[in-house]
């Protein structure tokens, strides 16, 4: 059967057959950094659209739907007029800083894309600390916001980007206990344990309460990780402009809004991988007639499709709930989540210790 | 009581959160309720609320009759000096002189479409029409007389 897998396998085994093992890897290195960045560059389209039709329904509207069928071409055409503008730095501006920044928020959005598992076997780079490690690279992208918002010589920036940090900063806290406690639940660091570990059923079922309320917790602490609305206090339309990058323009900006969605894609991914199992098929326990079955469809479908289906609901959030201020931001992570995350811990703990999950 | 607080307060908050995502759902699943008109594609079978709010007209009937009696109450109504009424004096076959309408003049490019002429029109004599496409290569277009010519005010209209 043609999986994923088995393409990346053959392509290894091609090349160490026909270079020696350092080209090889080498030339390894440069097909995924392609990918990577075709990914990017789809992920942007693909997501852009998405929010904006997403959105369009939840209002009542219709939505782009004038270049290309249902209007599919639109982002394209967007991206298109974005490169061919201006990218304007201010005379103010720090310009390295200022042009360094979109990069710097860009490849932390790269960096985090290693560990994911994109289907059977389909991994960038399957290191033992995986989880570990997109919860501390996830947080670089604040150093280039915060560069952004300094360099740009502009209160607006300056104040969005310090919220950004805030926000990030105490966010990241209950985004990690949630982690957690699937990684107490599995005893691995390593995505493709955890995934493994799904094998006769996902977490968000075999955890029952302490993973549906990490599930909760994690969907909410992401949603303001990656700075959404309902949390967008760095961009804060209505108050700072546009927070961090108002000063930015064409591609630079561009690459701002790319690695937004692209931050969202990834933690969509991870808390796929984390509660519903990743690629893994849906699996009940022993019944293994319905396992196979659910085994024919490829891992690959099943992963975009939780993936999308996480999107879905961050969308769904940005386009219901009504913004909140930057104390009731702090309020709701200090008084709410992180008392919540910790007593939830303790109960995993206690759970796992006792065995009473399946 | 404080424990009890905090948790029917998280309790609320989830739950008025659900219900606004219902209705969005609602709405996203629901693509009939979507109330965007695609304008230019649909001229001819656009679909404008009763109220909307177009221009100035003028009613008049089947005999080129209208029901303005010159009053300028609508004149006085204007906020922007939109309308200008010209009067003049009709002789009534018992020989009285009578205060009529000579020309009504309506400065479209002045309106804001209030609405406050209409409401203050004791004859209703005059409406807000759901025309809206009002661009024209000459200011002077817009300056438009509202009574047709000929037109004189309906029997019994005081």
């Amino acid at each position: 059967m043609l999986s994923l897998e088995g393409i990346t396998d053959s392509i290894h085994n091609w090349l160490n057959h026909a270079l020696n093992p350092t080209l090889a890897m080498l030339s390894e290195f440069v097909m995924v950094g392609l990918c990577v960045i075709t990914l990017f560059a789809m992920l942007g389209l693909v997501l852009i659209m998405m929010e904006r039709k997403v959105s369009a329904y939840m209002q009542v509207r219709i939505g782009p739907n004038r270049v290309g069928p249902g209007g599919m071409f639109q982002t394209l055409a967007d991206t298109l007029k974005l490169v061919v503008k201006e990218g304007l730095t201010p005379d103010g501006a720090d310009h390295f800083l200022f042009n360094l920044a979109p990069f710097v928020v860009l490849s932390a959005s790269m960096l985090a894309l290693a560990p994911v598992a994109f289907a059977k076997g389909f991994q960038v780079w399957d290191l033992p600390i995986g989880i570990l490690y997109v919860s501390a690279i996830s947080s670089v992208s604040v150093i280039g916001i915060l560069m952004a918002g300094w360099a740009s010589n502009n209160k607006y920036s300056l104040l969005g980007a310090m919220r950004s940090g805030a926000q990030i900063v105490s966010y990241e806290l209950s985004a990690g206990l949630s982690v957690l406690t699937i990684v107490i639940l599995t005893g691995s660091l390593r995505i493709s344990d955890i995934i493994q570990a799904q094998q006769d059923g996902w977490w968000i079922f075999k955890g029952h309460i302490p993973a549906i309320i990490a599930f909760v917790i994690f969907l909410i602490a992401v949603t303001a990780e990656t700075n959404r609305a309902p949390f967008d206090m760095a961009e804060a339309e209505s108050e700072l402009t546009a927070g961090f990058h108002t000063e930015y323009s064409g591609m630079k900006f561009a690459l701002f809004f790319l690695a937004e969605y692209v931050n969202i894609f990834i933690v969509c991914a991870i808390g796929a991988a984390l509660f519903f199992g990743g690629w893994m098929p849906f699996h009940i326990g022993h019944w293994e007639s319905f396992n196979h079955i659910m085994d024919f469809i490829p891992s690959s479908i099943w992963f975009t499709g939780k993936t999308f289906a996480l999107i879905f609901v961050i969308m769904w959030f940005r386009w219901t709930f009504p913004r909140l201020r930057i104390d009731q931001l702090l309020n709701l992570e200090w008084k709410y989540l992180l008392p919540i995350s910790m007593a939830n811990l303790l109960l995993t703990t206690f759970v796992a210790i006792k065995g009473w999950y399946f | 009581m404080f424990l009890k607080k905090y948790i029917s307060d998280i309790f609320n908050a989830v739950g008025s959160l659900l219900k606004g995502m219902r209705l969005t759902g609602f709405y996203f699943t629901h693509h009939k309720e979507i109330i965007t008109q695609q304008y230019p594609d649909n001229r001819e079978q656009l679909n404008l609320p009763e109220r909307f709010r177009g221009e100035v007209v003028m009613l008049h009937d089947e005999n080129n009759e209208h029901a303005c009696t010159g009053c300028t109450a609508c004149e006085l109504a204007c906020p922007n000096a939109t309308i200008k009424i010209i009067t003049k004096f009709d002789v009534t076959p018992e020989g009285k002189k009578k205060k009529a309408l000579d020309t009504f003049v309506y400065h479209l490019e002045l309106c804001t479409m209030c609405n406050l002429c209409v409401e203050a029109c004791p004859t209703d004599a005059i409406k807000m029409a759901q025309t809206f496409e009002h661009s024209v290569y000459d200011r002077s277009q817009l300056t438009k007389k509202l009574n047709r010519p000929g037109s004189k005010i309906r029997e019994g209209v005081e």
